[in-house]
């Protein structure tokens, strides 16, 4: 099965909670760092690495002495990643999507396949676990090109029949949804606080039309209020687990420690919270009548 | 002397300038010789996402612009502007169009050689900071 730990904001605990669950992990699991802009569930794995490599995106190269400035390529361009203007053909490569329309509309070849540098590609192990991640050049304001060549390089390093926790970015916007939308379970780490009720709401809004089973983990449980429980409860998703507030949780964070290793509590919690995900995935068995 | 954009948000010499180049609703398209105009809407722009600047940029240089009299113009605006060969007069504010115009013609501006607003890309990273520990900058190389 596969499992995507998200949250509507950063800093709620959300690789606290990736970390945890690979290292506590039943069956068989591979660990995937999706949070491309951030990566940081390396921080607390520490994996071997194996390898790393630089991933691009097929973007257009204009060949002005080709152009015809017939803008073929810019009316098909829905990002304004290509012009003409006035007498120059403009490609803005930062902008492009690589759809490659403009590549295949572009009657004179003025368009040639270039590429953009989108970030770097790494793997390894963490203890048994495979363990990949990417992160995003400096600057590129794309993260889900990446995240999918991310995945696609996954089943390279992991056999497919085993599971997989994903540290997904935090957040609602398009890579959050492309982090989460192979996943069988969602779970959504948040703090019981009015912001953290805010953007538990929010995620679940983004997330509910993927219709995938949801469940939530409040950390700092016992910091707060109760709006997160009401809202749950209103929404009828599950809170699976709750992580108390206790300074050993931050000294272990602190120290780059997974929290479910160094603080028996945690462990006892996350092992708990792995049960109830894996049941999930698999629904109850029928009941047979014999007779 | 050629047709000048201006950004305003109604068809008339007496609108004020609007400070957004890439978001403005539309620009005047003046022929600073005789006065006379048309609107030009920049409502394709405005619908965008990202790319808004360019998309306007485009919008004036299509209309035969060649300058530009707004408040904030963007870097992919300022390079999509000046590789059409347009005049970028930026920092205007509480000005009607006519006044900017008279001022354009004056030589009483200074062409801009640089954008003066940042990108704003993406939107930014989501409650990012708040106790994330490590977050940001790039940090913690593997290794
Ligand atoms: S590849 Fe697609 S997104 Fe990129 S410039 Fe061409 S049409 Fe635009
Ligand atoms: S489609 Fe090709 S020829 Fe036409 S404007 Fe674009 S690059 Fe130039």
């Amino acid at each position: 099965m596969k499992i995507a730990v998200a949250s509507g904001k950063g800093g709620t605990g959300k690789t606290t909670v990736a970390a945890s669950l690979i290292h506590v992990w039943p069956d068989p699991v591979a660990a995937m760092d999706l949070d491309v802009e951030a990566p940081n569930l390396h921080l607390f794995l520490h994996p071997e690495e194996i390898g790393r490599c630089r991933a691009f995106m097929e973007i257009p190269e204009p060949d002005e002495s080709r152009c015809t400035f017939c803008r073929k390529c810019s009316d098909i361009c829905q990002f304004a990643a290509v012009k003409v203007l006035g007498e120059v053909l403009m490609v803005f490569p930062e902008m492009c999507h690589g759809c490659g329309g403009c590549l295949a509309v572009c009657p004179e070849g003025a368009l040639r396949p270039g590429k953009r540098e989108l970030g770097e590609i790494i793997w390894g192990t963490a203890g048994a676990a495979p363990f990949i991640m990417g992160r995003s050049r400096i600057g590129e304001a794309m993260s889900p090109p990446l995240m999918r060549q991310v995945k696609a390089h996954l089943s390279r390093i992991a056999p497919p029949q085993i599971d997989l926790i994903i540290d997904a970015p935090p957040g609602v916007s398009c890579p959050a949804v492309n982090a989460v939308m192979d996943a069988d379970v969602i779970v959504l780490v948040t703090e019981p606080t009015p912001f953290g009720a805010f953007d538990l709401g929010l995620a679940f809004k983004a997330f509910a039309p993927l219709g995938k089973p949801m469940g939530v983990v409040v950390n700092r449980a016992g910091i707060g209020e109760d709006a997160v429980y009401r809202l749950c409860e209103r929404q009828k998703i599950a809170v699976l687990a709750e992580i108390p507030y206790d300074r050993a949780i931050a000294e272990a964070y602190a120290e780059g420690r997974v929290v479910a290793d160094a603080v028996p509590a945690v462990r006892g919690i996350v092992e708990a919270l792995a049960r109830q995900l894996q049941a999930m995935d698999r629904p109850a068995p029928k009941e047979v009548l014999h007779g | 002397m050629s047709k000048i954009a201006i950004s305003c948000d109604e068809p008339s010499l007496d609108a004020q300038v609007d400070p957004r180049f890439g978001r403005a609703a539309g620009f005047l398209i003046v022929d600073p010789d005789t006065m006379t105009f048309t609107y030009q809407e920049n409502g394709q722009a405005q619908a965008m996402a990202r790319g808004a600047g360019i998309q306007a940029a485009e919008t004036i240089i299509r209309a035969g612009a060649r300058a530009v009299l707004t408040g904030y113009v963007g870097p992919k605006a300022f390079q999509a502007l000046s590789a059409g060969g347009v005049q970028i007069v930026q920092d205007l504010a509480n000005l009607t169009v006519r006044q900017a115009v008279e001022r354009y013609k004056a030589g009483d501006i200074a062409l801009a050689q640089e954008p003066n607003s940042q990108a704003h890309g993406g939107g930014g990273r989501p409650g990012a900071g708040m106790g994330g520990g490590g977050r940001g900058g790039g940090g913690g190389r593997w290794r």
